[in-house]
């Protein structure tokens, strides 16, 4: 520093910009009464299979729908359109991670007040993600049999922002000697204490527990009261 | 790689700043950096070199300083500073030092923040 310059303190968080957006989303989830949760893996990891297979299930008793973010194309979206609940494409461009922002030009025009769940599929990627918060309830990290036991420990910034860690593609973890024992040694190791569930969405095995989970966690959250009156109960949807 | 637009929001920030000064020029940022905060220091270093051209800070200097990850042992009532994610030939552990204990408790680590600017007087 020369004679001429002097330091001026600010501590401004770089995406404070974001961390402002996301704030908003959060405020307007919570008051909407819609638990909002978000994907994150790295690609081919199975989120899309597992968030198809779950919009599925939810839907009998819950009103779902999804936002699904990638580089380029609307293939997912599509794929999740099968599933006949609202789904739109996020089309990042060159960007490697969903930002708040993006996330509210894109629920523009939803109501969320008819929702119960919002999921939201983050762009397969399992850095960038970390830093950006989207308002979300509920952050989950997919990974699956065939990337190996220490994905954890390789990616641990991802790991340490989640609440909840899903190993899929169960069905393949003999075929790829997978050592399950391992792999949650690693996730405790990076974020101690995270709730761990095994699935394979293509068998069913491991889904009525995330199912629960998903509804569980939704309940904790506590949704607006006026919501609550205005819902019919889980079991008034059950009964024809 | 998401460091260029992480460099480009440090930039707008700075920028704002010193249009707030009445457009002093600014000759440094210094920017705190967390090791958990998902961003890497090298990548970001030349993001900035790349971001800074033709801007308003296309003079100044990036001042990195990382801050480690420090967590809390609630039994303890002990913080324990961990030596990563530089160390990667040791399994990384968020473990008490002193009762070897698990937790999530993390005080410090996730910085990502300008801390100061240097401008002319």
């Amino acid at each position: 520093m020369s004679a001429h310059t002097r330091i001026v303190e600010i501590r401004t968080k770089i995406l404070k910009q974001n961390d402002v957006a996301a704030r908003a989303l959060r405020e307007r989830f919570e008051s909407a009464g819609v638990f909002t949760v978000s994907f994150v893996s790295s690609p081919g990891s199975g989120k899309t299979m597992l968030l198809e297979k779950t919009l599925v299930a939810l839907r009998e008793q819950y009103r779902v729908a999804a936002l699904v973010g990638d580089l380029a194309t609307d293939n997912d979206a599509r794929r999740l359109a099968r599933s006949e609940v609202p789904v739109r494409q996020i089309t990042t461009g060159t960007v490697c991670h969903l930002e708040a922002e993006m996330v509210r030009t894109a629920l523009d025009d939803w109501s969320l007040e008819e929702l119960d769940f919002l999921f939201i599929e983050n762009v397969g990627n399992l850095v960038c993600p970390a830093s950006y918060d989207l308002g979300e309830a509920m952050r989950v990290v997919v990974f699956s049999v065939t990337e190996g036991e220490d994905k954890p420990l390789k990616y641990p910034t991802i790991f340490n922002t989640a609440d909840v860690a899903v190993i899929t593609k169960a069905d393949l973890a003999a075929a790829v000697d997978f050592d399950a024992a391992e792999a949650l040694k690693n996730i405790e190791a990076v974020r101690p204490g995270m709730q761990v569930l095994t699935v394979s969405a293509k068998r069913g095995e491991g889904m009525i527990e995330w199912l629960r989970l998903l509804s569980d966690r939704r309940r904790e959250a506590r949704p607006a009261p006026d919501k609550l009156a205005a819902c019919p109960t889980e079991a008034e949807l059950r009964s024809p | 790689m998401h460091e260029l637009s992480i460099a480009c929001s440090i930039i707008d920030l700075a920028a704002e700043e010193s249009q707030q000064r009445g457009g002093v020029a600014v000759r440094a940022v210094h920017v705190r950096l967390g090791q958990l905060s998902g961003v890497v220091k090298s990548a970001l270093l030349s993001a900035f070199e790349l971001a800074q051209e033709d801007s308003p800070l296309a003079a100044a200097r990036l001042l990195i300083e990382e801050s480690p990850i420090v967590i809390h042992c609630a039994a303890c009532d002990a913080d324990t500073t961990l030596d990563w994610p530089r160390e990667f030939e040791s399994v990384p552990s968020f473990a008490c030092a002193q009762c070897g204990v698990p937790t999530s408790d993390i005080r410090s680590g996730r910085e990502l923040e300008v801390t100061a600017l240097e401008i002319d007087t």
